[in-house]
């Protein structure tokens, strides 16, 4: 299925979320608020994505924004389903009840962006030690053990 | 000159035969360096090169030297790969765990000084030098096997030196060149230097 | 810090009676974790009734590394992400870096990305088979595999010159073309190659002893397998019929005419054989590919030594030994990526290792974890 077959598909079976989707570097992205993302989601593994395949988090200069990519054996397409989170108090809503596949990959945004996933059965801390201060991957993070890297460019 | 190259005159000028003279430093240290047991430290890629090298067509055992994933039976630590701060702790411990004496071999460029991942990085322990002593480096990205074989013949030339006496003991650290300057003379197909059988 | 015993506890059992738990650390550094993963065992007896793997012991921070770098200078990061198959995160990245920019690639180039990756997908498959093995016993296994292995590693050094760290695909094409009588030699190997993975087949795979070891251990159903995210070898195991290759067909994958293997039962046996049947597809695609191939660029010219694609983030994925390896990249405008993530395929087969273990005996554990075949670097970038 093509990406103008999924948005057709997608406006007939979930009006409401057809306004919210576009194309990007040849892919669908679905931006919803942070409220709707389980409904989003679990509308969209209804509609045939059956695989939760990647979960991360990109740091915005004004917010934070969580990227989860959504896979379909049965339709052969992929979509994006990104959300906005506030920086100051970041929280989402966890996906683990539809795929059990966000359960670790949950953990590493938490990890490496200090996202906190409501309903989450284990957040912890997965690459880093339990005890490490700061969210290395946010563009703010400052660790005074870094070298930063001279230019030669 | 190792003890068993003078074997044969010491036989000839002791009194009766069958008694050989030698210091105590230089018997000590022909058993030490003869067979070298290591301590399979391998995190990341040099790892691979690690097995490589105790494998078919490498074959580390010939120089007596033979991986052991067991502190307690190793002499030697060849620390292959990235230390990162969290791992950092449980390499100290298994030094530590390994008996007198013992040596450290830094294999590649992560385990020198960080190698690729000196800059920018927030959890790699920049050389594993920085919390274990180590006497011999390795260059390279990965190190190939037979940069590995040469620290170890280097590593037995610096033991023959050493005292069981500390005042004698000798300082020094030995660098290994780049891989590159070594390996010139194994291509796919051709001869190892060593004289050992391509495959 | 091998294999330590850190508690005994005395646990009620809701009937009454008294068990003994007793909870065994294994690892960060022991011979059976493929690398620096380590296991925290809940034990009955010696059936596990819980498995935590912690991981991060080799986390270095690449993605955090990869956004002080201009595209070009990442490229060799990637190397170190896979170190049993670096062809694959240099491919993935790239094609990522390239779906960003809009850079074409030549065909000769897609023909040598393809030669590279189904090469080094056996000799990835070689060391997982041949760990997978010595895990549970088989040390011959592991020298007949690597022996394979080191003759794939001598071809690549002939064109790149690393045994490991290749650095060979770069954004817009790859960064040598074949050097004379590379061909034939590869070649000469898919043809002895064949003949000696047949003997692997007998050796191994028809072993009483290894049937009895792998079958119906660890049993993944295909439900699972798609829920967890699970991709590969560990998915195709468990007869879920999913590869990049065929179904999000990417390169030149289509003009090939190979067929996936999978397997029924989803045990450790199925997972590791269905390599073992990967290697005599690899070789198929390599011959196919060798004798399509025709002469021309290897790299799109003109292409700027720094690359600023326009803002927006893309995401491109292959299928690498251990399943979908995908690269997500998110571009502001600059010299330098904003944000690159690896979707790694072997950290989410990895969070399988739990539900697996669960009611195995603590030395199946040790053959589940081998026959997901985690990298660490990949694992924990």
């Amino acid at each position: 299925m093509n990406i103008t077959e999924l948005r057709e598909h997608l406006c007939e079976v979930y009006p409401d979320l057809c306004p919210l989707f576009s194309i990007e570097f040849g892919d669908g992205v679905l931006v919803v608020d942070c409220d709707r993302l389980f409904s989003a989601a679990s509308n969209l593994k209804d509609l045939g994505f059956d695989r939760l395949g990647m979960v991360t988090a990109v740091d915005r200069p004004t917010h934070l924004e969580l990227v989860y990519r959504l896979h379909s054996r049965s339709m052969s397409a992929a979509i994006f389903l990104k959300c906005t989170v506030d920086r100051e108090s970041p929280v989402a809503h966890s996906l683990v009840d539809l795929w059990p596949a966000a359960l670790w990959q949950e953990r590493e945004v938490y990890d490496m962006f200090g996202i906190v996933f409501e309903a989450h059965p284990d957040l912890r801390r997965i690459l880093l030690p339990e005890e490490w201060e700061g969210y290395p991957l946010r563009k703010d993070y400052s660790d005074r053990r870094v070298i930063r890297r001279p230019d030669y460019i | 000159m190792a003890l068993v190259d003078r074997l044969g005159t010491a036989l000839d000028t002791g009194q009766g035969g069958g008694i050989i003279l030698t210091s105590v430093d230089a018997l000590a240290n022909w058993s030490r360096g003869k067979s070298l047991w290591a301590m399979p430290m391998g995190t990341a890629c040099c790892a691979m090169e690690l097995i490589a090298a105790s494998f078919n067509k490498f074959d580390f055992d010939r120089h007596g030297t033979f991986p052991r994933p067991d502190p307690r039976h190793t002499d030697v630590m060849v620390v292959a790969g990235t230390i990162t701060r969290k791992m950092a702790p449980a390499v100290k411990r298994l030094y530590e765990q390994m008996a007198d004496p013992k040596w450290v071999i830094a294999m590649g460029n992560c385990a020198v000084s960080g190698g690729i991942f000196y800059y920018d990085t927030y959890s790699v322990v920049r050389g594993v030098d920085e919390f274990l002593p180590v006497d011999v480096y390795i260059a390279g990205c990965p190190p190939r096997p037979e940069s590995l074989q040469d620290a170890v013949l280097r590593l037995r030339e610096r033991i023959a030196t050493e005292s069981i006496s500390p005042d004698r003991r000798r300082e020094g650290v030995l660098t290994l060149p780049l891989s590159g300057d070594i390996s010139f003379g194994v291509r796919p197909g051709g001869d190892t230097p060593d004289g050992g059988d391509d495959r | 810090m091998g294999l330590t015993v850190e508690s005994r506890e005395c646990i009620e059992t809701p009937e009454g009676g008294v068990v003994e738990e007793l909870v065994v650390n294994i690892g960060p550094s022991h011979p059976s974790t493929h690398g620096v993963c380590r296991v925290i065992a809940h034990l009955d007896g010696e059936i596990v009734t819980r498995a935590e793997p912690v991981i991060g012991y080799l986390h270095r921070g690449i993605e955090k590394m990869a956004e002080n770098r201009t595209y070009l200078q990442v490229v060799p990061l990637t190397d170190r992400l896979d170190y049993v198959g670096s062809m694959y995160a240099n491919w993935a990245y790239c094609r990522a870096v390239e779906r960003l920019a809009g850079i074409r690639v030549p065909e000769r180039a897609e023909y040598l990305r393809v030669v590279v990756c189904e090469l080094q997908r056996i000799a990835s498959h070689m060391m997982s088979i041949g760990s997978a093995a010595a895990d549970s016993g088989a040390a011959t296994m592991f020298i007949y595999a690597f022996d394979q292995r080191e003759r794939i590693i001598e071809l690549f050094e002939a064109l790149c010159g690393a045994r490991l760290t290749y650095n060979y695909v770069r954004p817009g094409g790859v960064s040598f073309d074949l050097p004379d009588g590379w061909t034939e030699t590869a070649l000469d190997f898919c043809r002895t190659h064949r003949e000696a993975l047949n003997e692997m087949d007998r050796l191994y795979f028809g072993n009483v002893i290894t049937r009895g070891r792998l079958k119906g251990v660890g049993v993944l159903s295909a439900d699972d397998a798609v829920a967890w995210g699970a991709s590969g070898p560990v998915a195709r195991g468990s007869g879920v019929n999913w590869d990049l290759r065929k179904h999000d067909t990417y390169s030149v994958y289509p003009r090939f005419d190979f067929d996936v293997p999978t397997g029924s039962n989803g045990d450790c046996y199925d997972r590791t054989r269905v390599r073992l049947y990967e290697c005599y597809e690899s070789c198929r695609i390599v011959e196919q590919a060798l004798a399509q191939m025709e002469p021309g660029p290897i790299r799109t010219s003109g292409m700027p030594r720094l690359l600023a694609p326009r803002p927006g983030d893309a995401y491109d994925h292959i299928e690498s030994a251990r399943g979908s390896l995908g690269v997500y990249l998110v571009s502001d405008g600059s010299v330098r990526p904003y944000r690159m993530k690896v979707r790694s395929p072997a950290f989410c087969n990895l969070a399988l290792l739990p539900m697996l273990a669960e009611g195995h005996m603590l030395s199946d554990l040790v053959v589940i974890l081998g026959s997901l075949d985690p990298v660490f670097g990949e694992v924990d970038r």
